[in-house]
Formats: structure tokens, sequence, C-alpha cells
């Protein structure tokens, strides 16, 4: 993270800035008195819920803190300063970027998600971050459902110079799969990334479908595919969990990618995530440009989340 | 759709029911757990504290105290003021104004505009014969023109030809003369996603109503929104004068939070509700239902409905006969195990029982589904006539055939005959106790409270389906 420039941080910070402002608004509210009481604690734990941190977390963020400070005199940064490492205490151990390991090559990562949660943009990022890394990059098209899905993945291509492999509108989404590994294999490439088509977790025959993407994959190559990555919105709340669950039984999601952090308060379901999972979390997307899906960092994260003032 | 949240508040529900009298510290204690429920389910926390508040007041007065089944008036006050978050009555477009009537359609990258933009139009044009048009005006997401010309083709509604490089504004100005010149009746316009932080994005959206002045404007909303949901309405109603909402991915497994904030905060109506992927899938949205489902009371009217849509009367009424004479054989059976799966199958059905929630769920759990109704089918169309007619005629021989006929087990038949018995037995008995009268009774019996629902009212057409959950089924999903 120490060579990482800092225009990241503060780039995170201000896609964050909103939701620690709202944090931060709520927790300054809280502080008319200075002794923590329970009506205090009831506050924060509101805040946090507000961050979409789950009911269930905020309350044991707020235990936590209780447990330390309760009835003893707090300014605001300590309670801040609290709750960010015990958010950080949650996500360090699940901070974990994407890398090209996978011998031999390609490494293979499948993306999945529902609806509209930027799988295809975050495709495109994540190319374009190994594209920095010195790896060729190829990409597979195998969201066939969609109306110009395709067409959405081969402009980002065209722009970032990486290879598009793609079928018709409705084919197997499962042979295209098959089709492009063998092309990657065959060209060399360090990373092969396949789109899929958004589902909602509910729905057995599309979760069938993606079960099968992955089998035949793995036919084709024992250890691919390498990585599974679940994308997630930020604005989802606490749904969220029901999504890792399903899709990690179903399609075996390795690790995760938020995106749209960008926006207002949000992100905080990462945390209840990461609390119950325990999968990494490779990558946040905090803008729209090619540039902004940045590993993941929990101490940032925390902090902006609980709107610690640097 | 709401079934992680019904659950949970059946379960404080049920604590309530089964007490005598409730103090004020129980109806708090029920307050918080029912809080705890709304939050997990997305509802966003303003309108959760609102909520809680004003039910707590309400649930504390006199009339809980001194009623005879407190628990019954805590549930009641519950559900009343859950129709209020809601709003009342539900509401559909308004497009009478001279023609093109404009509809704009905003929302945050992801939330489902186009898909519900083309779903708006085929519903407009097929459903109220009107002439629609539609024009993309986002030009940041590549290929999202074409994704709605696309779509256009699929639904048969024309779309304005894409010029490339032109900006918002100027493409709703031309939408607006294409619309007018050729006669249009409805002109949808589908802008870009946005970020509600981004201000250049949302100066464009408001020029972009300047310019068209629309009848509607609908923030389409992604049912798994978050605690987010509340900042995303503040903001695009502040922006612009929002109509309505839009739900889409109702048929999630999401817990409907963001349905019951979206009408809280932007006091807009919920006007349509986005359930599933193929374009015909928008339902109006129904605030009643939709209340009585998240509380699980079923939605008895839609299942109403649904049977009165698809039910042949001829049939059901021979059905009746039938079953007033106390017989039934496998011909019945399979008239029922149709009717059953024209309805939606199973799995829709029980959504919309009251107090099916939980059969649904054991029901997925043990892996019956649709294809077990036709499996079943499979097994009766493999009998003889004769066999159809007089089931007790079937030996072991006999089921060896017909299992072999259905390409399954004769266990699987067995399954089948001894659900046949049950139900046969449950008619003899029905007409013991004098028909269709005594059919209402035994669905009283069964679980989830059929009977207080029937009470309530709303039930009124429940007896009137003999296509419906035949007796004794749920014998056959608890094996």
């Amino acid at each position: 993270m120490s060579e990482e420039p800092q225009s990241w941080f503060a780039k995170l910070r201000a896609g964050l800035s909103r939701s620690s402002d709202k944090l931060g608004d709520s927790l300054s509210s809280v502080f008319t008195k200075s002794k923590l009481d329970d009506a205090m604690l009831e506050e924060i734990e509101e805040a946090l819920i507000a961050s979409d941190l789950g009911p269930a977390m905020a309350a044991r963020v707020c235990a936590k803190l209780s447990a330390e400070k309760y009835d003893k005199a707090v300014s605001e940064a300590e309670v801040r300063q609290v709750v960010a490492d015990e958010i950080e205490r949650v996500l360090a151990p699940v901070a974990r970027p994407l890398e090209v390991v996978a011998f031999p090559r390609p490494q293979t990562i499948l993306v999945v998600g529902v609806n509209g949660s930027g799988k295809t943009t975050t495709i495109a990022k994540l190319a374009h971050l190994f594209q920095e890394q010195d790896y060729r990059v190829m990409l597979a098209a195998g969201d066939t459902f969609r109306a110009a899905a395709i067409e959405q993945l081969q402009v980002w291509g065209g722009r970032i110079g990486a290879p598009v492999i793609s079928g018709k509108v409705g084919a197997d989404a499962a042979g295209l799969a098959y089709e492009s590994l063998e092309k990657a294999r065959a060209g060399g490439y360090d990373a092969l990334i396949i789109d899929t088509a958004g589902r909602l977790q509910n729905k057995q025959g599309l979760m069938d479908e993606l079960a099968k993407v992955k089998r035949v994959l793995s036919k084709l190559m024992l250890s691919a595919p390498h990585d599974v990555v679940l994308v997630l919105d930020a604005t989802t709340g606490q749904n969220a969990l029901n999504q890792i669950e399903v899709f990690k039984e179903v399609a075996g999601v390795t690790g995760l990618v938020m995106t749209k952090l960008d926006g207002t308060a949000r992100g905080g379901v990462l945390v209840a995530a990461a609390e119950r999972f325990k999968l990494p979390i490779h990558a946040v997307g905090v803008g729209e440009t090619i540039d902004d899906l940045r590993p993941f960092d929990p101490r940032a994260f925390a902090r902006a989340l609980a709107g610690v003032q640097e | 759709m709401f079934e992680s949240l019904s659950d949970r508040l059946s379960g404080v529900f049920d604590k309530l029911r089964g007490r005598g009298a409730l103090t004020e510290a129980d109806v708090r204690a029920a307050m918080r757990e029912v809080r705890v429920a709304l939050l997990e389910a997305d509802v966003a926390l303003p309108v959760v504290k609102s909520f809680v508040d004003k039910a707590t007041e309400r649930a504390i007065g006199a009339e809980v105290i001194r009623s005879i089944t407190p628990g019954q008036m805590v549930v009641k006050i519950v559900h009343d003021a859950l129709i209020e978050m809601l709003g009342g009555d539900s509401e559909g477009l308004n497009l009478d104004v001279t023609p093109p009537a404009v509809i704009m359609m905003v929302g945050l990258q992801g939330s489902g505009k186009t898909t519900t933009t083309a779903k708006i139009a085929k519903r407009l044009s097929e459903k109220e014969r009107k002439k629609v048009m539609m024009a993309s005006l986002d030009v940041n997401r590549p290929a999202a023109q074409d994704q709605l010309r696309i779509l256009g083709e699929q639904i048969s509604v024309a779309t304005l030809p894409i010029i490339a490089g032109q900006q918002p504004v100027d493409i709703a100005r031309r939408a607006m003369q294409a619309a007018k010149l050729q006669g249009f009746d409805v002109l949808l316009l589908d802008t870009a996603g946005r970020l509600h932080v981004d201000q250049a994005l949302m100066a464009e959206m408001q020029a972009v109503a300047g310019a068209s002045d629309p009848a509607e404007i609908l923030l389409v909303v992604d049912s798994l929104t978050g605690q987010d949901a509340v900042n995303v309405a503040q903001s695009f109603a502040g922006q612009v004068d929002l109509t309505g909402v839009v739900l889409t991915r109702m048929d999630g497994d999401a817990r409907g939070g963001a349905a019951l904030s979206m009408r809280a905060v932007t006091q807009k109506p919920i006007k349509f509700a986005g359930t599933g992927e193929k374009l015909d899938a928008l339902d109006a949205f129904d605030p009643q239902r939709v209340a009585g489902r998240i509380l699980g009371m079923g939605d008895v009217v839609s299942l109403v409905e649904r049977a009165s849509e698809t039910i042949q009367q001829d049939e059901a009424e021979k059905l009746a006969a039938k079953m007033a004479k106390g017989q039934f054989d496998m011909n019945d059976l399979r008239a029922q195990l149709n009717q059953m799966q024209r309805m939606g199958g199973m799995g829709a059905l029980m959504g919309m029982l009251p107090g099916m929630g939980k059969m649904q769920k054991q029901a997925e759990a043990s892996g019956v589904n649709d294809k077990t109704l036709s499996r079943m089918e499979a097994v009766i169309l493999s009998m003889t006539p004769k066999e159809r007619a007089k089931p007790e005629i079937i030996a072991a021989k006999r089921k060896i055939r017909i299992a072999k006929g259905a390409g399954t087990t004769v266990q699987e038949v067995n399954k089948l005959l001894k659900m046949h018995q049950e139900m046969a037995n449950a008619m003899k008995k029905i007409k013991k106790m004098g028909g269709m009268g005594g059919l209402m009774k035994m669905m009283g019996k069964m679980p989830g409270g059929m009977a207080g629902m029937l009470g309530g009212g709303a039930g009124g057409g429940a007896p009137q389906l003999p296509g419906g959950m035949p007796p004794g089924f749920d014998k056959l999903l608890k094996r």
C-alpha cells in the first residue's frame, strides 16, 4: 500500500466522504453530553445502521464501545477511533488484492453478480489494473442475455486494447467460456476475465447455468476458474448477505469487489459480510473512469466510514 | 418477495397472540423486535423510527389494553400502519395530456431503467393500445442506446434513431419533435444512470425535464437498495418533480425495505413493480396486497384473480359436484394438478396463501417443486382409464407397469395413491360435514390461522376455489 499514490486514498475518502459525513454528522450530534450513556450508544448504533452495517453488526460495535467506555467521559474523536478500530479489526484479515499467480496461465477469473451491480464495468477496470502490471488480458463477453451487453464489453475492450471473445446473443454462456479459455491459452494470455449475465440469486435455473459455466471451465483446465468474483453494488443493503451466501454456494465465490462507492452512505454491509463469510475483498470501485478500481484498504475504509480525521 | 420480513414479523406476533393481557412493557418489547425486523429488511432508519413510534403510541393506547384479544389488536395496528406507510390505493400513469405524453425515467446506475422503460412501453402499447416511442438519452454507458433499440425491436415499439455524439437535451428535443410529427401518444425518455452526488448529471436531468415537459417522471429504484434509499429518493425528489416510483427486482429475495422507505420519503406513489427479467414482468403496485404479504396474511386477492383467470369454469363445477357427492378419482386428481400448474405452479400458489410461507420453504427444502406436479401427472397418465376411475384395483403388478410407463419407481406410484386416498377420505368427510361449508372449517384447521384470515373479510374468495390447494396436500409436502 505504501507505494500507492496518495491520490488513491484521497479518492476513497472523497468517495466515502459522504458516508463518513453522514456517520460523522450523526456522531457529532451525539456529543452534546460528554459521558457515554445509553441514549448516546443508541444514537451511535443508529448512525452505524444508517451506514448499512446492519442491526446485528451495529449492536456488536456498540457493545464493544460500551464495554470500553461506558459511563466514562469521552470525546468525539475517541468514539470515532474505537468505531474505526473495531471495523478495521473485522476488515483487515479479508483485504487481499486479486493477483495473477496461476500456473499454467491464464489466470481465469469468472465475474458474477446480480443484474446492474456493475459487472461489465468492473471487468474493464480489472483488466486495466492487470494491464498496468504488464499482464496480457483477454475478456469474454459471457453475458449473452441482456441486450447490448456484448457491445458494452466490446467498447470497453476497444478502449483498453484487450481482445474480447464474444458469441451471439442468446448463445450458451458455458460454451463461450470454454472457447475463450481455449483461445486465451493458445494465445498465451496471462489473465482471462469472463463476464456473466446478471442474475438474482433466488433464480434456480440461472444459478444452475452458472454452476455449469464453472464445471465446463474446470474440464478444460482443472484449476480454472481460479477466482470467482462476486460484484456487489454498494447501494445494496442487507440483501448483499443473501447474495454472497447463495453465490458462494452455487458458484463457489472466492472474493468480492464492491462497486459504486462514490455515492452516499454505503458500503457498511461489507463489514457484516467480512465477519460472516470471511471472503477476501479484492477491490472497490470509487468512480466511473477506468482507473477507479483499486485494491481494498481496510484501514482507509474503516477510518473513512467512521469519519476519523487525519 | 417479502418472505423473510413476514417470517420475522409473524415470529414476533406469534408471541403476542398467545397472550391474554399485554402490558406496556410487552408491547414495547415486541415493537423493538419489529424495529430490528424492519431494519434487517433494509427499511430506511428514519422511516423505521417514525413507524415504530407511531405504532407503539397507538398500541399502548387504551384500546389494546381493554381489548379481549390484545395480541390481535397489536397485529392489526401494525398492519394498518404498514398500509399507511405504503400508501392507500394503487395509482396508474396519468397520461391525459396533449400527446405526446412524455414519461421520463430517472434513477441510479444499474437500477434497471432501460429494462423498465421497455416494460412500460410494452404494457402501454399492448394493454392500452397506445402508440409509443422510446428514446435513450444515455450517452455515458457504452452501448446503452443500442440496448434500448434492441429491446424496442423485441417488443415492436419504435425507438428514436440514434445519432452518434448528440447530447441528451438535444436528443430529448429531437425525440419530442419526432413524436409530434409522427403522431405518437407516448414518448418514453430513458435517461443515463447517475450517482445522486453528481451535480453535472443532475443538472442535465433538469434540463431534459425542462425541454420535454414530462407528464410523468418516474424514479426507478432497485428493491435491493439499503439505507441509501433515503438519500436517493431525497436527492432525486429535490431536483425534479417526481410523479411516481418504479421498484425493480421485486422477484429477488430482498425483504422489500426499499418499497416501504420509498413511499414514506418521496410521498409519491409506487406505480409499478418489476417482477422478472422478461419484458412483460411488470405489475401494477397494490399497497394493500403488499402489506398483506409482508405480514404473512397472504395475497388472497391475487390468488382469486389468478384462479378466475385460469380455472375452467365447467371443470370447476364438475369437480364441485363430485366433491359434493364425496367422489374423488384419479381423473379429478389430475384435473386439480392441471389447475395448479395453470395457476403458476405450487410455489406461486403457496406464496399467495396465508400462513403457507413456512410450508413453501419446507416444500422447497424437500425438493417438491413444479416438476413434482408433472411427474405426478405422468403417473396418472400411465394408468388405464379403468384404473383412473377405480384406483382400488391397482395391485402390485399394475403398480410395476404404471411405474415403468411413467419412468419412475413403485414408491412414487404408492405415494400418489396414498395422497389420492387421503384426499378421497377428506372428500368423504366434507360430504359428512355438509359440503362446502365443512371445507371452510377444515381450512381453519390448517396451520397459520387461515380461519382468522377468513374472518377478516379478505378471504371471501377462498371457498370458491376447488382448484386451489387440495385438502390433504399439506401431508404430501411434509413427507
